[in-house]
């Protein structure tokens, strides 16, 4: 197109096979750190949104100022969030963690307090007339029948994460983004289409994986759709 | 707090504020790009999901591009874009990255527009359907003045969701050699100039929020009344829908 014409060398192939054969490791290293990255995500805002999920859930006192704020976090675009984050905690996994975690937030909080929501409250009075404690009908009666719902979140979230870590190059690692962004710079198309294809196929993986889990834990859920 | 005060003193540098590299005109630059966008995908994505809804068939389909589009890394998109739709970086005139831009967003828009009014055209009671043509109203008349009206909360959701979207993303396509108010964000990791970087990605949270609230008040004035419901259920409900966004 006129923009290469000032080049004036034939234009780049779309895919040269070579400089994959010869970059396997790179490719690999590329693709290990955006499964780490997405990893360590969606773990840390699991561990963060279940104890805000359940207070949710509970109060409605708190659900709104939380539900708010990681609403407000969910909707600052991520290159805003995480080149706000640079000045203080520099071009570090750090500042890409916190910006990646803070997305899965909203995500996996309201599907926890929705999977909740849903437990009629039939099955909850035959638990606590059967004798169960609170916290014996939290862990043994609400959270597996919530399973299908947050399980939604998590798949989600991990689909979501995985596409937000490509940004991530552009304050340091960024996984397979590193490729793209490389592609970027040279111009040089190759990384570009590998980094974009392994992260799709990496998404698609990762979803097709967490529903067949899903599957596997909630059998009864197995005809109803997923949200 | 030293920080704070450079950020201060960059927002009120006279100079940031004219020419076409100033806070007005990138700001404006950001409205007309994801504003252009959202409106081309809307005349797209409108009419698809509209009518698979009606039809009641390639539901799946209609269910399933958002899914897809989830998995489509955004900044990948755009870049491919940009080598299909030709910059060069060797170009470094800003805003000759407006073509592959828009083409970016406005795929990027779509998806969550056809589910979203799909969703809402399957919202539409099978009985409200009949009684409506029990009522002798023709299928144009069902489809403008039955099921349209019940389904406009769900389109403008569909509308909400790509809109933040494309304003996060329009973002990111200052690193294609695009103007809007990315710019002072790349530009400011280039430069290596930290308040300008802050201050960019201020505006552009801002800038996001305002989109998100006022679209948000939107959707629920498109509620029709007699669809509304009262004040706590409504809050339960807005709970209640699964969420279908993504992050940009």
């Amino acid at each position: 197109m006129l923009a290469t014409g000032v080049v004036g060398a034939v234009e780049d192939p779309w895919i040269r096979w070579s400089w994959i054969s010869g970059h396997v490791d790179v490719i690999t290293a590329a693709l290990v750190q955006h499964i780490q990255l997405t990893l360590i995500a969606v773990v840390v805002g699991l561990v963060i949104a279940v104890p805000l999920g359940l207070v949710s859930w509970r109060s409605r006192v708190f659900r709104g100022p939380i539900f708010s704020l990681t609403g407000i976090l969910y909707t600052i675009p991520s290159l805003a969030l995480f080149s706000a984050l640079v000045p203080f905690t520099g071009f570090t996994i750090l500042t890409s963690e916190i910006g990646l975690v803070s997305y899965t937030l909203l995500i996996l909080i309201r599907n926890i307090v929705v999977g909740l929501n849903s437990v009629p409250d039939e099955v909850r009075e035959a638990a606590r007339g059967m004798g169960y404690r609170p916290l014996a009908e939290l862990v043994r009666i609400d959270l597996p029948l919530a399973t299908p719902a947050i399980f939604a979140g998590v798949r989600i979230a991990t689909v979501t994460t995985i596409g937000l870590v490509t940004v991530t190059a552009l304050i340091g690692e960024g996984g397979l983004g590193s490729l793209i962004y490389d592609g970027l710079l040279r111009d040089f198309r190759t990384p570009l289409v590998v980094g974009t294809v392994l992260s799709v196929a990496l998404a698609f993986v990762a979803d097709f994986s967490l529903a067949g889990a899903q599957r596997l834990i909630t059998p009864w859920s197995r005809a109803r759709a997923t949200a | 707090m030293n920080f704070v005060n450079q950020v201060l003193q960059w927002f009120l540098n006279g100079a940031h504020w004219t020419g076409d590299g100033g806070i007005p005109h990138r700001t404006f630059e950001h409205l007309v790009m994801s504003g252009a966008s959202v409106l081309t995908a809307a005349l797209i994505a409108l009419p698809v999901g509209i009518a698979i809804g009606h039809v009641g068939k390639f539901g799946n389909l209609a269910i399933n591009i958002s899914n897809i589009g989830r998995a489509i890394p955004s900044f990948a998109l755009l870049v491919l874009a940009a080598q299909v739709f030709g910059i060069a970086a060797a170009s470094q005139v800003v805003g000759f990255g407006a073509v592959p831009a828009f083409v970016a967003l406005v795929a990027l828009a779509i998806p969550p527009m056809v589910t979203n009014s799909y969703i809402g055209m399957r919202e539409v009671d099978a009985d409200v359907r009949e009684a409506a043509r029990g009522m002798g109203m023709r299928e144009r008349a069902v489809l403008l003045r039955v099921e349209l009206p019940i389904a406009l909360p769900f389109i403008m959701a569909g509308i909400r969701t790509s809109a933040v979207n494309v304003v996060a993303t329009a973002t990111l396509a200052a690193v294609v050699a695009w103007g809007g108010l990315g710019r002072f964000i790349v530009d400011g990791f280039g430069l290596q100039d930290y308040p300008m970087l802050f201050a960019g990605a201020i505006m552009v949270a801002v800038l996001s929020l305002i989109v998100e609230f006022s679209l948000a008040g939107a959707q629920r004035l498109t509620t029709p009344a007699g669809l509304r419901p009262s004040k706590s259920v409504r809050k339960e409900e807005r709970i209640g829908t699964a969420l279908e966004t993504a992050a940009a």
